[in-house]
């Protein structure tokens, strides 16, 4: 057991030692929340105000095109085609009628693309003008229009709300939430497992070709060799996990502090989120703000300990299978490749199922990949955030909690056993039949 | 005799082929013991046994006269494989540090003890170093170090003096006499005969899975000596023939003689003395280990053929 430790002392240390385990750390939680603010700052930005001049041939439109965060109208006098930009006008909008048709025709010209908010807002803004028009046409009086309309705006007559059930409780539906914190946990375990997972399998190609795997295993027996690293990665990368909680979280009081305020307030011009957003810290608030997600509506101590169990349920699954096929394999690369991909296969496929967990968190394909231990770590974390036991009935959970640590002492108890031998073979590359033939074969 | 290992009937046998058929032998206290073949005749699968890496099919490996214990025993071993290696991104304190706790060692008898080696092969500056930074040669003294440090009573070596100048090669060979004398008993298996002539007190001479020959230096070559003897003459006898020998090859005065069925060396003695020749020198010529060697594993396959293996 003491030697276990020993091993897991070095195989941790000498990583964390590591530059590159530094640079990684350190950086990647900075790129993570330059990526992060980019993306509010530009989704803020996005929407912007053009101004478009009208030039109605018609009449039936002056004056009536309401302002909007997407558009601002004027109406200058003898504006043509040359001479729009003149008044600091972004685009023209033309409205005309054809002598022989009934349709009137708008175009807008613009030098450059205005976007489709814009379009959007300035088609909707004709069409609700046609529509009142065609109502007062009909016989409908200007002052019931007018008192349908304010109705029509008003909570009182049509309140809107969306309701997650569970037992006599309701909870507010939280949809969008969910999905991006389930997506953004799945990836991270997705890409964790191949890091960490290549992370063992470089370590056990090192001691092969460094030909020091027989020295060790004179000391120590191949099994506690092959846990001891597989443990000690995972303590690097719970440390790694950690610190960049810790470290997002800095940055998260930080850099809001260091952004320009003209960033800021043009970040907090975005979109107003319905129901108003938590006021805890400003990022929250910015990023609430700019794509209308409740940061602070979420289970979170659910949520992080289940993605805590998960990562490290996934990573040792797989990690002791990394190991195995790291053991067999000699200074080619291009074995590795071959070899890697019956294990990374199941991976990706985890992969591509949590798309579509996102979607629907409690269908059958969520299900049997949340379950299935292959799968289950990045699945599950698809589903969680959309509710336990709402979306995933305890049993579901426990059962595939258990899946996962039966798993993972299976396949370590069968790697270790094609890891006993393939640590000392020199010179060729193991087949699949021969591998199958040590993990079967008595020791 | 003082046995510190005793092998009894051991058989290892791989899907494609018997590596050990039934060896038995066992290792006097304190002695420097020669395990030979030529490659691939099972050398490296019967250490592995003794050092616990492998399980044997059969038989039983006794050390101190008690069965061996892969997990406790490991303390009593030091082995150095021939496919060896370090973890090169380590330094080198770091290292020996490392190998010798795995071995059992507390930190504090690691430091005690990896300190005297280092400086006793004047390895101090090297504490810092990074294994990837060693040449091969003193890659090796580390490697050899790292073996014996934990002060093992069985010492393993395999191929200890592959990539050594003369100068580290002595080094290291005064260190296994060194430790012979204190009592450690040395495993040395090399296919270098001169070697193994030079340092061996005893050798086994492994073939295809099994024992072929199994005695002391001394006696294996008597063995097979060849009752060839030289004979330097001042001037050649009037006579050379003589019923008691064959002259295999001559050269002058110098005469390497084969001695007849029925005859004794000095029955050719007589014959020159006889002959009025002075006789300036007379000695056996025994074989060397190498022509043993070469002798015994003769006509076996360069490449060791798969069989199957049925039991």
């Amino acid at each position: 057991m003491n030697k276990i430790v020993i091993i897991i002392k070095r195989e941790y240390l000498t990583r964390v030692r590591n530059k590159t385990f530094l640079l990684s750390t350190f950086l990647l939680p900075l790129v993570m929340m330059v990526f992060i603010f980019g993306s509010a700052y530009l989704g803020a930005k996005s929407i912007k105000q053009y101004k478009i001049a009208v030039k109605d041939e018609t009449g039936l439109y002056k004056n009536k095109l309401k302002n909007s965060d997407a558009a601002f109208y004027g109406y200058p006098e003898n504006v043509n085609m040359s001479n729009y930009r003149k008044d600091g006008y972004d685009g023209l909008l033309l409205v005309y009628s054809k002598d022989n048709t009934n349709a009137d025709s708008a175009r807008l010209y613009s030098e450059k693309e205005l976007g489709l908010a814009t379009d959007e807002a300035i088609k909707k803004q004709l069409q609700k003008i046609n529509e009142e028009r065609l109502l007062l046409a009909k016989g409908v009086s200007r002052a019931i229009l007018d008192s349908i309309h304010a109705q029509s705006e008003d909570e009182d007559l049509l309140n809107y709300r969306s309701y997650k059930v569970s037992g006599a409780e309701l909870k507010e539906g939280n949809k969008k939430l969910s999905s991006i914190v389930g997506f953004i946990s799945g990836i991270i375990i997705y890409i964790t497992l191949f890091i960490y997972g290549a992370s063992v399998m470089r370590g056990v190609m090192e001691e092969k070709t460094n030909r020091i795997a027989e020295v060790m295993v004179s000391s120590v027996k191949p099994f506690q060799l092959m846990l001891g690293k597989i443990i000690g990665i995972a303590a690097v990368g719970l440390t790694q996990l950690l610190l960049w909680i810790i470290l997002i979280g800095l940055l998260m009081n930080i850099l809001p502090l260091i952004m320009s305020p003209e960033m800021m307030q043009q970040a907090q011009n975005g979109q107003a989120i319905p129901g108003g957003a938590a006021q805890s810290s400003s990022v929250a608030n910015m990023i609430a703000q700019s794509t209308g997600v409740d940061i602070a509506g979420a289970n979170w101590p659910l949520i992080i300990g289940c993605f805590l169990f998960y990562f490290l349920g996934g990573y040792l699954f797989y990690a002791s299978l990394f190991a195995a096929v790291g053991s067999v394999i000699n200074e080619d690369p291009q074995e590795a490749q071959s070899l890697m991909l019956p294990i990374t296969m199941p991976i990706i496929f985890g992969f591509i199922m949590l798309t579509s967990t996102i979607q629907n968190p409690s269908g059958p394909l969520a299900f049997w990949g949340s379950i299935i231990p292959f799968t289950s770590p990045i699945v599950m974390m698809g589903r969680i955030p959309s509710g336990v036991p709402e979306s995933v009935p305890y049993w579901q959970l426990g059962l595939s909690m258990v899946l996962l640590i039966a798993g993972f002492f299976f396949t370590t108890w069968l790697s270790a056993k094609i890891y006993r031998t393939g640590i000392l073979m020199y010179g060729k590359k193991a087949s699949w039949k021969e591998m199958i033939k040590w993990a079967i074969k008595k020791a | 005799m003082n046995t510190i290992l005793e092998i009894q009937n051991l058989k290892k046998y791989f899907s494609s082929q018997k590596a050990v058929d039934d060896i038995s032998f066992s290792i006097e206290k304190g002695s420097i013991f020669g395990l030979l073949g030529p490659n691939g005749a099972g050398k490296t699968t019967l250490i592995r046994m003794i050092t616990g890496i492998f399980y044997p099919d059969a038989g039983t490996i006794l050390l101190n006269g008690k069965k061996f214990d892969p997990v406790k025993d490991v303390i009593d071993i030091g082995y150095m494989p021939e496919e060896r290696g370090l973890y090169k991104k380590m330094k080198v304190g770091e290292q020996a540090m490392y190998l010798a706790q795995l071995k059992g060692l507390s930190k504090q008898e690691a430091f005690t003890k990896v300190k005297f080696w280092f400086e006793r092969f004047e390895m101090g500056s090297w504490w810092n170093k990074k294994v990837e930074d060693l040449s091969k040669g003193m890659g090796q003294k580390l490697q050899f170090v790292t073996t014996v440090l934990h002060e093992p009573k069985l010492v393993i070596l395999d191929e200890p003096f592959s990539g050594l100048d003369p100068v580290n090669s002595n080094l290291i060979k005064d260190e296994i006499y060194n430790l012979a004398q204190k009592g450690t008993t040395i495993i040395f298996s090399t296919h270098r005969m001169e070697q193994v002539e030079e340092i061996c007190d005893h050798i086994v001479l492994v073939n295809k899975g099994n024992k072929i020959l199994d005695g002391s230096v001394k006696e294996v070559k008597q063995q097979f000596k060849q009752h060839i003897f030289n004979a330097e003459l001042n001037k050649l006898p009037a006579a050379l023939q003589h019923p008691s020998f064959n002259i295999v090859k001559q050269n002058g005065n110098n005469l390497t003689l084969k001695i007849n069925e029925g005859y004794q060396s000095n029955d050719i003695l007589l014959h020159f003395i006889n002959q009025q020749s002075i006789i300036v020198a007379y000695h056996e010529i025994l074989p060397s280990l190498n022509e043993i060697f070469i002798r015994l594993v003769e006509g076996t396959p360069t490449s060791r053929q798969f069989q199957t293996v049925t039991a």
